[in-house]
């Protein structure tokens, strides 16, 4: 008795203190096809962790190892602390899977009651959490209707209602919004910071760039089941490798200067100077004006995740 | 507790998908259908005179094998069709992905959906059988011999059926599994009659082949059990003359032996176990 104690305890510190999901070189193989090749990776507690890549890269073959519904092939992992498939620790987890259906036949509310009974929830506390979560995701109005009847879209609100049943520690999110309009899209960004913002770690998979640049602290990117990047979004992006002018008076004496300074593209009266040092813009204005050239606007490219991104997949360092 | 949760769900599936309510209907026309084909039995004649009391039982005993043996059928590949999508159409749709991460073990969901469907076959065979035997007995007073008995055997048949179904189920689409199942069915009975012959022929290597088939799935032994309990004392003391009889699949000489009995709850244990082994074991 007091052993068992003593073990829930030293369970229960394990999953307060362990970052939210660890891995060591976790590998899933099908047959001759690597799904994933030796996946390392740490992801502290109340981040937004984007998980990156193109279709077919890993993505969902990482989201069920780390749920236990597929067995690695070689590698470890430990979510909240303790190794992946634990039954304990799969009262603190929600999940949203990428192909996302449920009972047809149910409503709403009964969806969710089966999901607060089978995570173990305490039966007084199912109308609140079943409301509270209807609320959040903008089905309350639903609530009593048949799955059946429900839109895509309304189905994949679901499907986070039922993720965020309990008030998890950690919630996998598989291409949260793919069945979302831009509105949807925008709601489940503030839902996903609301989440966060009470400590909820966050594990967001997609292959939509800019919804991850929007709300997550860091990102991976995978490919071909490989991590090739792994960082904060700036770290990731990089510097500013580009400036784009704009001038009342464009001709060639003035794009020769520009020429000096990098490679130079022009359309209409904007020049774009790629490959610079950002240190170099005030000295790239100073050469420009000396050639009489009378500058409108000067804006520093932004580098995108998506443009970083592609040229991560083209194998670029 | 997740068994029973999960067996309820499966109840309620029934019921909400309409399964209730369309197998409910057609039973009752099929026993509608039969008990009035009963009641009019007695307007039959026997060489021009009418049947007596005893003959007219005689034929009453030998239908009423021939529609539970129709029963049977329509039980085992009904138990098979919907034991079959029970996990394989859950996996292919994307409910089960939602269910496992959940803090529960993989076999209380095959647990509890083999309970689900063992109530739903054990409920719909036992209140359409009481209602045929009922109509009949009510029609022209004839009651089989072990009504109960031959009810229980009926719904073994169909849990081993179902069994079977779902451990299908934890590896191949729903349509393969339900097709499988059947399959089986079919070549268990083959087997069945089969081992009848042998015995009766003194072929030893048909006896065998035979005893072999049905053994693997032990749904023609439960068969045989139902039709013995439904025969009359007088018809089994006829039939057990003529060596014919054996390959007759209406027809039982004696009742299903213990260690047969044993047999087939360890079948549905062993089956039931290798459906939890095999569903653990998958990658989903």
């Amino acid at each position: 008795m007091v052993r068992a104690v003593r073990d829930a305890h030293a369970a229960v510190s394990e999953m307060t203190a362990a970052p939210a999901i660890q891995t060591r070189d976790l590998t899933k193989r099908y047959g001759a096809v690597s799904a994933l090749t030796g996946l390392t990776m740490e992801v502290p507690r109340g981040e937004i962790f984007g998980f990156l890549g193109p279709n077919g890269a890993g993505k969902t073959t990482a989201v069920k190892l780390l749920l236990g519904l597929t067995r690695p092939t070689a590698g470890e992992a430990w979510v909240l602390g303790r190794p992946v498939g634990d039954r304990e620790v799969r009262r603190h987890i929600g999940y949203l899977p990428e192909m996302f259906r449920y009972q047809d036949w149910l409503s709403a509310r009964e969806v969710l009651a089966l999901h607060c009974e089978l995570a173990g929830l305490p039966r007084n506390r199912w109308a609140d959490e079943i409301d509270e979560v209807l609320t959040t995701v903008g089905l309350a109005a639903r609530a009593n209707d048949r799955v059946g009847t429900f839109s895509k879209g309304m189905q994949q609100r679901l499907g986070l209602a039922v993720a965020l049943l309990g008030r998890p520690d950690l919630i996998f999110l598989d291409e949260p919004t793919s069945a979302l309009d831009p509105i949807g899209r925008h709601d489940v960004r503030e839902i996903i910071r609301q989440v966060r913002a009470r400590g909820t770690t966050i594990f967001l998979n997609s292959h939509l760039l800019s919804e991850v640049e929007l709300v997550c602290d860091r990102v991976a990117v995978v490919d071909r089941g490989r991590v090739i990047a792994l960082g904060t979004i700036p770290e990731i992006v990089g510097e500013t490798r580009s400036v784009r002018l704009r001038l009342e008076n464009p001709d060639s004496a003035i794009e020769a200067v520009l020429q000096r300074h990098g490679a130079v593209e022009r359309s209409n009266d904007w020049y774009i100077v790629r490959e610079i040092w950002p240190g170099a813009i005030p000295e790239l204005v100073a050469d420009v004006v000396r050639a009489g050239g009378r500058i409108l606007a000067v804006e520093p490219g932004q580098p995108t995740l998506e443009d970083r991104f592609l040229q991560l997949l083209r194998g670029a360092p | 507790m997740v068994v029973w949760t999960i067996a309820a769900l499966t109840l309620r599936e029934a019921a909400r998908r309409r399964l209730l309510t369309a197998v409910g209907i057609l039973t009752l026309v099929m026993i509608i259908f039969t008990v009035w084909g009963f009641s009019r039995l007695p307007t039959l004649t026997c060489g021009g005179t009418p049947c007596s009391p005893v003959e007219i039982r005689t034929i009453a005993a030998g239908l009423l094998i021939l529609v539970a043996y129709m029963f049977s059928v329509i039980l085992a590949i009904g138990a098979a069709f919907v034991a079959a999508p029970a996990i394989a159409g859950e996996i292919e749709s994307g409910v089960m992905l939602a269910m496992l991460p959940r803090p529960i073990r993989r076999a209380e969901i095959v647990l509890g959906k083999w309970l689900g469907l063992a109530i739903l076959v054990t409920l719909y065979a036992g209140l359409t059988g009481a209602l045929e035997f009922l109509g009949i007995k009510l029609a022209i007073g004839y009651v089989p011999p072990q009504p109960v008995l031959a009810l229980l055997f009926l719904i073994g048949q169909g849990i081993v059926l179902l069994t079977l179904a779902l451990f299908c189920s934890t590896r191949l689409s729903p349509i393969t599994a339900g097709v499988v199942a059947v399959i089986l069915f079919g070549l268990a009975r083959l087997g069945g009659i089969a081992e009848a012959i042998g015995l009766a022929f003194q072929n030893e290597t048909i006896a065998a082949v035979g005893t072999v088939m049905s053994l693997l799935l032990p749904t023609d032994g439960l068969w045989r059990g139902v039709a013995f309990f439904m025969e009359p004392v007088a018809l089994i003391a006829l039939a057990s003359n003529q060596r014919a009889a054996a390959a007759n699949p209406f027809f039982a000489s004696s009742p299903p032996t213990t260690a047969f009995i044993l047999w087939a709850v360890g079948w549905v244990v062993v089956v039931l176990g290798m459906a939890v082994f095999s569903f653990d074991r998958r990658d989903l």
